[in-house]
């Protein structure tokens, strides 16, 4: 970008999000992350039709190992757990119940955090400090205790793992976004802007946002990894998704009792939660490098 | 930056020395007379003359304590322990009972005996338990379920001391099964001086059962809640010192993690496999594995003073809907029996073989459904039974197949558990709306089983998990019991079991194999007809070096 | 100074009440509480260190946390520094040969470490190194028939001081089942301190100064462990603090996973007996501690380098 620092013009420009793309094309680590996570999320679409009922019981076809096992059948891809359900419909079915989860916590997490913590940069600083001490006590509490604390006044369940698991997105959502707000505003572009006589609002949705949203962005991509392992968490201590939901956490930990007959129970829903955790990871690592490297110009 | 290297690489090398270096010499020694049970869970409390759980027993009544009397479970015959010799007078209505000489209470921490086992410590234990105002009667909350149970409670009158030795019991009404109650374990005796000196030093009374005095086989020394229970050889036991001079019960409420401490080594017993690892252990060359048909019944019970489940239709229709033999093979591995009466088919002459089969049919369980009026379905709880027991290997799992069975017919099952403790008391306060449970029996009684279970008076000892009240049935096994001649008795617990048919307040699942595991180097380890573990006689085999 | 101690003390006393009226709500859900209680008399209470009793072992919450507490910190200082110990010199290393293929090697692995569920990744080392190779045991501190009178409550510690004739084989025994706890929580720590070494590092890398040592002609070494370290570890401390919640959930999990009886493991099992009155004083300490634990790391920060900016970049990159 060079030294160009026009003062009446916004320095960043709509081809800004082209050159990321382009920079994150060219890490190969990244894309591969993104490719497995896109065929995550088509597989966890497409359920309802490739797999059969993941809830279907089978007495006769109780801990069948993996099809490329000698004792394995065609039948069932991924072999079957105690109860004769097959692991490969279950994984898939888990898929949209662990993943849909993260995302919807995810969301909302962003949906409530952004403006309150927007709110939180522009009020008054009696409001402002009232908020944040708010949101500094959530995160004073580790995140599993947290969930433990909704969990015993709510009950178990994944709805309610759900609700704990946005209540550990939320703070930093708002702290992020109040200070990665206030940071900008101090610098001359903005008042550069405020000097040409745009409204507050203007230099917030239009001129700050661009640089907010992409560290923002990046916060939201370790936002989903956290919640998949925290749900997944959840689900595996009992808290979360209770029986026969199909949710990762919960089958590994069903699987638990299996294990020594049946490895296969339990490396495949925790593979599962790895292997999606993972490529969110490489896509966020692949994102940050691609803006860090260039505000490093 | 290669400074660090031949550092960290030094440091490692000596962590692995460490660890797995040799001298494994004392360790031995302290194997060789000790031994590591794996148990399911904690026990409740160490007053063996409360509560009604195996787990509790097995850690109390069990190790620290005996009893005036002992049966042969298999016969049947009553056998001296405590007391030598026992008569009854011709009304049956007196017995007296001469005391076993130079019995010795425990040594330990907090207490020394300075007087051998006599009288006084029989009559502290049953006063202790039949008078209300007495000092200890009090005990944190539990009842004396059994002694309420048996009837004592209202039937004996007195316990008297003969002289030092010698102790009589006056009942109201005879009671062929008397003798019995002396063997089971709420009739457990308590030291007399021990519970003096709590009083005498205003220590606190609660301190009895926490820290519990007997004349068992092995004295406590140690308990880490949730974690172990560590007893030491009482040197002075009647019976002779045992040969293992460390008990440790390693609570490991967790089924895989049980079996794989015992593969590992780390336990030498454990009871209560998951099906899954029956195979598995069976297969292991270093182990060795006991089974033996259980006298004991796991059942779905329904809380009839709950909609809908006060109406038979209902009980009907979701007994129907349910596939025991899946269970029978999925749980049970098929090690197990299923029966359609509450008594298990090992009860033998009592059980009923000719009661209609409650048959696994959805379609007229969804008919019957409809004819009570829930045609659309419900929803409801089933409370699964948290600990591995011989009546349900796997209360969990079982939970999950009923809970699929019912979807196909409209209900919605949801599984509820808590921990063992926590669920025991839930249930006894009625919380649940359904729940999977189960009796092992303490002797052959089929009244004592049934009335325990299913009697209007078993609601208020709490072991009534239905919460049904029958006056015919009832007045049955009372006659029953109260009978000595053999057809009649027969005839009457069959009428009995009639009645249970019809109202179905519980599904009878069926009964369950008690199953436990040792390592070969455990000798002398038997397997109990009533369930439960005891660790007297037994011994580890030290290998020839 | 004083305005800094000022300020952290107004921090941690109101995030305190803030988390005394959560537990305070905890309190009431318990069944029978008896007497209504007042969050007045609760407060007082809490600050005599009366914190209830608890409902399944009838013993005081306090003496319940204190007993349990040995384990946890156990654990998680022999994680954190196992973490720091391997971690840190692999970040540094990491960054001073950026883009070549160490740097590609470590970067990546510690992204597959740090992305491993910490529960799955717990079972699968059980699996293979108990189950299948059997050199480490399945679960808990120490063999049973270890028997040593628990002084301080570290294992490591009671062992080696235990007056018992084995009591050398109990610790061997000890550490033989600690180091597959330790593994287990020590590896997302040492994958995010790897990074975060790496990230400040190769941030201090390039920044003007160290092109000025480079070009005064100091050694390599001077460059990179002298200059370059000091000046990375500030930002680094900083990012460190927030590893705390991280830590202590993979110490609960650990300690679940393992059947430690740590302070994990207490609340969990508080939560599954519905004691209420266990784990509202469990949250209640646990909190207050990590809050204690962050605000001295600030004011020592702080005071170290008064003039060090505030990072708002949390994401370790």
């Amino acid at each position: 970008m060079g030294n160009q620092q026009k003062v009446f013009i916004n320095p960043h420009l709509p081809q800004t999000r082209v050159s990321n793309w382009v920079l994150f094309r060219h890490d190969t680590f990244a894309t591969i992350g993104l490719i497995i996570l896109l065929l995550i999320f088509m597989l966890a679409l497409l359920n309802p039709i490739i797999a059969g009922n993941p809830n279907l019981q089978d007495a006769t076809a109780q801990l069948i190992p993996p099809s490329w096992n000698e004792d394995g059948t065609p039948d069932h891809l991924l072999g079957t757990d105690m109860l004769g359900r097959d692991m490969f419909g279950r994984i898939l079915s888990g898929a949209s119940l662990t993943i849909g989860t993260s995302v919807i916590v995810v969301m909302l997490a962003l949906i409530l955090g952004i403006p309150l913590g927007v709110f939180a940069a522009t009020s008054a600083s009696m409001v402002q400090l009232l908020i944040m001490r708010t949101m500094d006590i959530l995160l004073a509490i580790p995140s599993l205790v947290l969930s433990i604390i909704v969990v015993a006044i709510l009950g178990p369940g994944l709805m309610n793992a759900g609700i704990a698991v946005t209540l550990v997105l939320l703070p930093n959502f708002v702290r992020l976004t109040r200070s990665y707000i206030l940071e900008e505003l101090n610098k001359p572009y903005v008042t550069a802007a405020r000097l040409d006589g745009a409204s507050p609002s203007r230099i917030i949705f239009k001129i700050i946002s661009p640089n907010v949203a992409a560290p923002l962005i990046i916060h939201t991509t370790i936002s989903l990894s956290t919640a998949i392992v925290d749900i997944a968490a959840l689900g595996f201590l009992g808290l979360g998704a209770q029986a026969p939901l199909p949710e990762w956490g919960s089958m590994l930990s069903e699987a638990r009792t299996s294990m020594y007959v049946a490895p296969w129970a339990v490396t495949t829903p925790g593979l599962a939660i790895f292997i999606t955790v993972l490529s969110i990871n490489l896509v966020g690592d692949g994102l940050n490098t691609a803006i860090n490297s260039k505000s490093r110009n | 930056m290669s400074n660090c290297y031949p550092y960290r690489s030094t440091l490692f090398l000596l962590y692995l020395l460490v660890v797995f270096g040799c001298s494994e010499n004392n360790q031995s020694s302290v194997k060789d007379t000790g031994l590591v049970y794996c148990s399911q869970g904690s026990p409740e409390t160490f007053n063996p003359q409360v509560g009604t759980s195996g787990t509790s027993f097995d850690a109390n009544a069990r190790v620290l304590f005996n009893r005036l009397l002992s049966i042969d479970s298999a016969t049947g015959d009553i056998l001296p322990s405590l007391a030598k010799q026992w008569k009854k007078s011709r009304d049956g209505l007196i017995y007296t009972l001469d005391l076993r000489h130079e019995v010795q209470f425990h040594t330990t921490q907090w207490f020394k005996p300075s007087r051998s086992f006599n009288s006084s410590d029989v009559l502290f234990s049953f006063e202790r338990q039949a008078n209300k105002d007495h000092f200890f009667h009090q005990v944190e909350g539990m009842t004396y379920n059994y002694f309420n149970s048996t009837g004592l409670a209202d039937n004996l009158l007195d316990v008297s001391a003969i002289d030092h030795d010698t102790v009589a019991f006056h009942l109201k009404e005879p009671d062929p099964s008397f003798l019995i109650y002396l063997t089971m374990e709420f009739s457990s005796i308590l030291s007399a001086e021990y519970a003096e000196h709590i009083q005498k030093n205003n220590i606190r009374k609660e301190e009895i059962d926490h820290k519990p005095i007997g004349t068992g086989p092995f004295k406590l020394k140690r308990y880490q809640t949730d974690a172990f229970i560590r007893y030491t050889a009482h040197p002075d036991y009647m019976d002779g010192a045992e040969a293992i001079e460390n008990l440790v019960f390693a609570i490991t409420p967790d089924p895989s993690l049980r079996y794989a401490r015992l593969i590992s080594g780390e336990c030498d017993v454990m009871a209560q496999p998951l099906s899954s690892h029956y195979q598995l252990l069976k297969n292991n060359p270093e182990l060795r594995v006991q089974h033996q048909a259980g006298l004991n019944i796991g059942y779905w019970a329904f809380n009839t003073l709950i909609k809908p489940f006060d109406n038979p239709t209902v009980r009907k229709a979701l007994s129907h809907a349910i596939n025991r033999e899946t269970i029978l093979q999925t749980v049970f591995n098929n090690l197990g029996e299923i029966s359609n009466s509450p008594l298990p088919i090992t009860m033998k002459p009592y059980h009923n073989d000719r009661l209609a089969e409650i048959k696994y049919d959805p379609e007229l369980a969804k008919k019957l459904l409809a004819e009570a009026g829930y045609g659309d379905g419900f929803e409801m709880d089933i409370w699964a039974i948290p600990i591995q027991r011989p009546y349900n290997p796997d209360g969990h799992m079982m939970a999950e197949l009923m809970q699929e069975d019912l979807r196909q017919i409209g209900v919605k099952a949801n599984i509820v558990s808590y921990n063992w403790a926590t669920f025991l008391n839930k249930v006894s306060q009625g919380e649940h709306q359904t729940a999977l449970l189960g009796w092992v029996a303490d002797t052959q009684d089929a009244g004592n089983f049934l009335s325990n279970l299913l009697s209007c008076s078993a609601i208020k000892s709490k072991t009534n998990r239905a919460f049904w009240c029958n006056p015919v049935f009832d007045d049955l096994i009372t006659q029953a019991q109260h009978t000595s001649n053999m057809k009649l008795k027969k005839n009457l617990y069959y009428s009995a079991q009639e009645i249970f048919r019809e109202e179905l307040p519980w599904l009878p699942i069926g009964s369950g194999q008690s199953i436990q595991a040792s390592h070969r180097d455990v000798k002398n380890l038997n397997i109990r007809l009533t369930g439960g573990i005891s660790f007297s006689g037994v011994n580890k085999e030290v290998p020839s070096s | 100074m004083i305005k800094l101690i000022l300020r952290q003390l107004f921090f941690v006393i109101t995030t305190f009440f803030g988390v005394t009226l959560i537990t305070f709500y905890l309190q009431t859900l318990a069944p029978n509480t008896g007497e209504e209680q007042q969050y007045s008399e609760y407060i007082a209470r809490v600050f005599q260190g009366d914190l209830g009793v608890s409902s399944s072992t009838r013993t005081p919450v306090s003496e319940e946390f204190l007993a349990h507490l040995p384990a946890s910190v156990e654990l998680v200082v022999l994680a954190s520094t196992l973490a720091l110990f391997i971690g840190l010199p692999l970040g540094i290393v990491s960054a001073i040969n950026h883009r070549k293929p160490t740097d590609l090697i470590i970067n990546y692995t510690s992204l597959t470490a740090y992305s491993m569920p910490i529960f799955w990744w717990g079972i699968i080392l059980i699996m293979f190194f108990s189950l299948n190779l059997g050199v480490t045991p399945v679960a808990g501190r120490l063999s049973f028939l270890f028997d040593i009178e628990p002084v301080t409550g570290f294992i490591l510690i009671d062992t080696f001081i235990s007056k018992e004739p084995y009591h050398m084989d109990a610790f061997k025994d000890a550490i033989h089942h600690l180091t597959l706890p330790v593994l287990v929580l020590a590896t997302m720590p040492t994958a995010i301190i790897a990074r975060m070494a790496r990230q400040t590092m190769l941030e201090t890398l390039a920044n003007d100064y160290m092109l000025t040592a480079q070009a005064k002609g100091l050694s390599k070494f001077k460059i990179y462990w002298v200059h370059g370290l000091r000046n990375a570890l500030i930002p680094f401390t900083n990012m460190l603090v927030l590893q705390i919640s991280t830590l202590m959930t993979g110490a609960m999990l650990t300690e679940y996973l393992f059947s430690l009886p740590g302070i994990g493991k207490w609340i969990l099992d508080a939560l599954e007996k519905s004691d209420f009155q266990s784990l509202q004083g469990g949250i209640l300490i646990t909190t207050t501690l990590v809050i204690f634990i962050n605000a001295i790391i600030e004011m020592l920060q702080t005071w170290l380098n008064p003039k060090r900016l505030k990072r708002t970049r949390i994401y370790n990159g």
